[in-house]
């Protein structure tokens, strides 16, 4: 657990591989194709991981029922908003609460959904400087040269300005969003 | 251009990268200016979002890599969902068999009704190759069965005062005296006489007729007829390749024809798989009549050719044969009645001597 709090490659990759087939056949068996198995449980890998990297984090199940859990909720949200047809979705009834985990998720997709639509709008060259400095946390004289500005002082000049805009679209997006949900 | 020197020190601020000074200052300038501080707040969770998108985006790429990554070492198997389909056909076993049964039966319907227009459609764009007998043609058979009666005693087998319907070609695929031709040659017919290349004649009964294949098959049955040695030809089921050289021998006048040219075409009128289209000219007449190769099996019957077309022949293809046969030996008590030659004594003979051993299996069909 801590190896994924750190984002740590090989926890990660022990974990992918003795879950997934579980996961997989899971939405396989319920109207699922490969590639939803795997966004489901890409999605509660994140969710996984979230829960790891937060303070109060204690696991009170074991990682396979957890997973197990998170997927199966993620699943029949998708399955209903999609509106296909699902009964009742059979498997191991070993299950553990996991709402709160859910709606958080979903709030933070929500978020990083206007994130990214702020970011797609506000167009090059600021939407890399932005990422380069905020995202990969390159320093200002490594943008500077890798952007073609004159000195470190004028790309962040430029970056403050690209952050400004971004704050607006960012919020705009929020309370249109918000405001129409 | 004093809000960006504010963002700037916020930043900084947050980051903690303020003298000691600095940040005295800027902690006062918070208190004492509530706009600030608002922005101060709403900056910090902003970056915060920022940097947990960062995170989340990075996070999602190392689960890509890693997905890809044991795809590719075979550590997990990407399954295809066949089971989306058993759960289906388990679900709705019942509805399913209603619908196929339903399904089967409208289909047949439609099938039915398009075979049968088809069938009347092609009948305009064919022609069939049976020759239409009028009456100039029967005088001058009689006349000519009364000059060989000088030679030879013939009996005119044919029924007397009764019009030849239509005729053909037939040829024999048992020595015991079984013959094929094609159906429409002998359909709706009540007698048939055979012919061979000298002119002798014989009585034939109808034994079974595939109208959907355009294939008789024809049953000697005549005193005069004794059983001959083995057929010097073979019937192949397997068909020509195209471009393969190919001959015929048939009855499109009083006299034994023979004429040669190639397999042109893999299927029929229409894409019609049953049958090729062969270059080989043909007339009325020549329905019925074998397609040899040059191996001296026969491949193919020729049965139409295309009307609107110049040298357009079909023949069905000698495979066909076999259901034919299939049916005859369910009908009779006697399973096998008719063997079909498998084995060609004629291959690597010279042409000539391949026509005069096969000339004599080949008969001039007449139906009444």
């Amino acid at each position: 657990m801590e190896g994924l709090a750190r984002n740590d490659r090989q926890t990660i990759e022990k974990i992918y591989s003795g879950h997934f087939g579980m996961i997989q056949s899971l939405i396989i068996n319920n109207n699922g194709s490969a590639d939803d198995a795997r966004d489901i449980f890409q999605e509660a890998m994140i969710v996984l991981y979230e829960k790891s990297r937060s303070e109060d984090f204690e696991l009170h199940c074991q990682v396979k029922t957890y997973l197990y859990s998170v997927c199966r909720r993620l699943w029949l949200k998708k399955l209903s908003q999609t509106h296909r047809f699902v009964p009742e979705i059979n498997g191991i009834a070993e299950l553990v609460p996991i709402e709160e985990e859910i709606d958080a998720n979903d709030e933070r997709n929500q978020e990083f959904i206007h994130m990214e639509n702020a970011l797609s709008r506000l167009g090059e060259p600021c939407r890399s400087l932005l990422e380069a400095y905020y995202l990969q946390k390159k320093s200002m004289s490594e943008i500077a040269s890798g952007f073609g500005y004159t000195n470190p002082d004028n790309a962040k000049n430029q970056k403050y300005k690209c952050l400004v805009r971004l704050r607006k679209l960012f919020f705009s997006e929020y309370k249109t969003n918000n405001g129409d949900g | 251009m004093d809000n960006i020197q504010l963002l700037d020190a916020i930043e900084r601020y947050l980051n903690n990268e303020m003298t000691e000074a600095e940040r005295i200052g800027f902690e006062q300038l918070r208190k004492s200016n509530i706009e600030v501080d608002q922005m101060v707040v709403e900056h910090s969770a902003f970056l915060n979002q920022l940097n947990k998108y960062g995170e989340n985006k990075e996070f999602h790429t190392v689960l890509n890599e890693v997905h890809h990554d044991l795809t590719s070492r075979g550590l997990i198997r990407e399954v295809p969902p066949k089971a989306v389909i058993a759960q289906l056909w388990k679900k709705h076993k019942r509805v399913m068999a209603v619908a196929a049964s339903i399904a089967g039966i409208t289909t047949m319907l439609i099938a039915g009704f398009a075979a049968y227009y088809s069938r009347r459609a092609s009948n305009a764009e064919l022609e069939q190759l049976s020759k239409k007998f009028e009456n100039t043609e029967r005088k001058v058979n009689a006349l000519r069965a009364q000059v060989e009666s000088d030679k030879a005693v013939v009996i005119d087998k044919a029924p007397s005062n009764t019009p030849i319907k239509s005729g053909g070609t037939g040829f024999l695929i048992d020595e015991s005296g079984y013959l094929a031709t094609n159906a429409h040659v002998v359909e709706g017919s009540s007698v048939v006489v055979l012919e061979n290349y000298k002119g002798l004649e014989f009585r034939a009964r109808i034994v079974h007729i595939n109208a959907e294949n355009d294939i008789a098959i024809l049953k000697i049955e005549d005193a005069d007829y004794h059983t001959r040695s083995p057929l010097p030809y073979a019937i192949k089921m397997t068909g020509a390749e195209l471009g393969e050289q190919l001959f015929t021998l048939g009855y499109p006048r009083e006299e034994i024809v023979y004429n040669e040219g190639y397999m042109s075409a893999k299927t029929g009128f229409n894409g019609d798989t049953l049958t090729c289209q062969i270059g080989v000219p043909a007339n009325p007449g020549n329905s019925g009549g074998p397609v040899f190769n040059r191996n001296g099996e026969v491949i193919a019957i020729i049965n139409t050719r295309q009307a609107q077309a110049e040298g357009v022949v079909f023949a069905i293809n000698a495979k066909n044969i076999i259901n034919s046969i299939e049916a005859i030996s369910a009908d009779s008590s006697n399973a096998n009645i008719v063997k079909l030659p498998l084995s060609s004594s004629l291959k690597g003979v010279d042409r000539v001597q391949q026509i005069r051993k096969i000339q004599d299996c080949v008969f001039m069909v007449k139906s009444y």
